[in-house]
């Protein structure tokens, strides 16, 4: 099992497997995000009270969700640089972090287009909106901190740190609407009760975040090869795989 | 696994640990000032600062509403279920509000418990539903029948 742990942590590896499943991903991912945005956005029947605006709730909870998943990964792939100094699990963390960031903006961006006609605030500090805040300023520390150390190791061991130190925010998030009196509404997703939404509804939603995940999943492949070979450039795999590119 | 691993991996669980508590003290501690509003039992138990800028929520009661009819002025009654709050406010409501739902309001608790409002959020519910299903609810609950499956009414918090 070890052997198997170790071979994962090989970029020349990864390089080569990532790259027989990126089309199917990208393919998977376009198709699910495109059926779950169509769906919900034209098809979808409209909401009780809110009438169309709440529509955007096929854009806003997929960007939200992945914001969070993302970050439990990268601090999965912090442990595994802190304790087996594997580089692969590095090359994740810096090829995800700037995707993270895009996604929590989007998630806080299209909260607040759709805070001001339902609540009548684009924002208020309660402990759901000012959490997620702080995981967008969590996403622009660790990219800020990986750029500041030029030494590639210590960088690595840094930015593991922070975004180790930075995982409590994560329940934070996800149990705030729970913990504390806010604004922002309790889940209407959860994996142990039936959604609080009929299926016309929920199913578009569920396509979404399903698509948004596989074509992260291309994403973080795509950057994580192009990391790879940066930074492997003196190594003799790489020039190979260069020369057949040119030839 | 080899013992420096493991040693590291001991480290990086004590960090975890360490950091959890250390953060769920501190918000536990700061638990009052995270909550965004006092709800109607906490303000009928005393528990909320007379004339300070602080924030209200709850349902608004039903039938609890009166507009006057000259002014802008609303009076409503914000209620928990097990207390309520009344709450006076000039201004335009936000288009959600209605008997029923929820609000946040922002103003100052005065000192015959009346709480005076200068800004009103509409608090939306998880619940999502069609407006058919919506109406077909309401049509049943008229009819009188009380055991609607699902919730048709908000959840109370």
């Amino acid at each position: 099992m070890w052997q198997f742990f170790h071979k994962l942590g090989s970029p020349k590896w990864f390089f080569g497997i990532s790259a027989r499943f990126m089309p199917w991903l990208l393919a998977g991912g376009v198709l699910l995000l495109m059926a779950g945005v169509v769906w919900g956005l034209a098809f979808a029947p409209k909401d009780y009270l809110q009438g169309n605006s709440y529509r955007i709730i096929f854009i806003h909870v997929p960007t939200a969700f992945m914001a969070q998943s993302i970050y439990i990964m990268m601090a999965s792939a912090a442990v595994v640089t802190l304790v087996w100094r594997m580089k692969l699990a590095d090359v994740f963390v810096k090829a995800v972090a700037p995707v993270g960031l895009v996604l929590t903006f989007l998630a806080l961006f299209t909260g607040a287009v759709w805070g001001k006609p339902t609540w009548g605030t684009w924002w208020i500090w309660d402990a759901r909106l000012t959490s997620m805040l702080i995981l967008l300023f969590l996403y622009g520390g660790v990219i800020a901190l990986d750029r500041a150390i030029n030494d590639e190791k210590s960088a690595a061991r840094a930015v593991a740190v922070l975004v180790l130190v930075g995982v409590v925010n994560i329940p934070i998030i996800k149990y705030s609407v729970e913990w504390w009196n806010t604004l922002h509404q309790p889940a209407s997703f959860k994996l142990t009760e039936k959604p609080t939404m009929p299926p016309e509804m929920w199913v578009p939603l569920l396509l979404s975040v399903l698509g948004l995940y596989l074509i992260f999943g291309w994403l973080a492949c795509i950057r994580m090869q192009t990391e790879i070979l940066s930074r492997e450039q003196r190594t003799r795999w790489v020039k190979e795989f260069v020369m057949r590119g040119r030839s | 696994m080899h013992p420096i691993r493991k040693k590291r991996l001991t480290i990086v669980l004590f960090l975890l640990a360490g950091l959890s508590i250390a953060v769920a003290l501190t918000t536990y501690a700061l638990r009052q000032n995270i909550n965004l509003f006092y709800d109607p039992s906490q303000i009928t138990a005393g528990e909320a600062p007379l004339d300070v800028r602080i924030r209200a929520g709850g349902m608004v009661e039903e039938g609890s509403v009166k507009r006057d009819s000259e002014s802008l002025k609303v009076e409503f009654l914000v209620t928990d279920f097990n207390a309520s709050v009344p709450v006076e406010y000039v201004g335009i409501l936000p288009d959600l509000f209605a008997e029923g739902q929820g609000i946040v309001a922002m103003g100052k608790l005065n000192s015959e418990g009346r709480f005076v409002a200068d800004q009103i959020l509409a608090k939306h519910d998880e619940n999502y539903m069609p407006p058919e299903v919506a109406d077909a609810l309401e049509k049943a609950s008229l009819t009188g029948e009380q055991s609607m499956p699902g919730s048709a009414q908000p959840a109370t918090n």
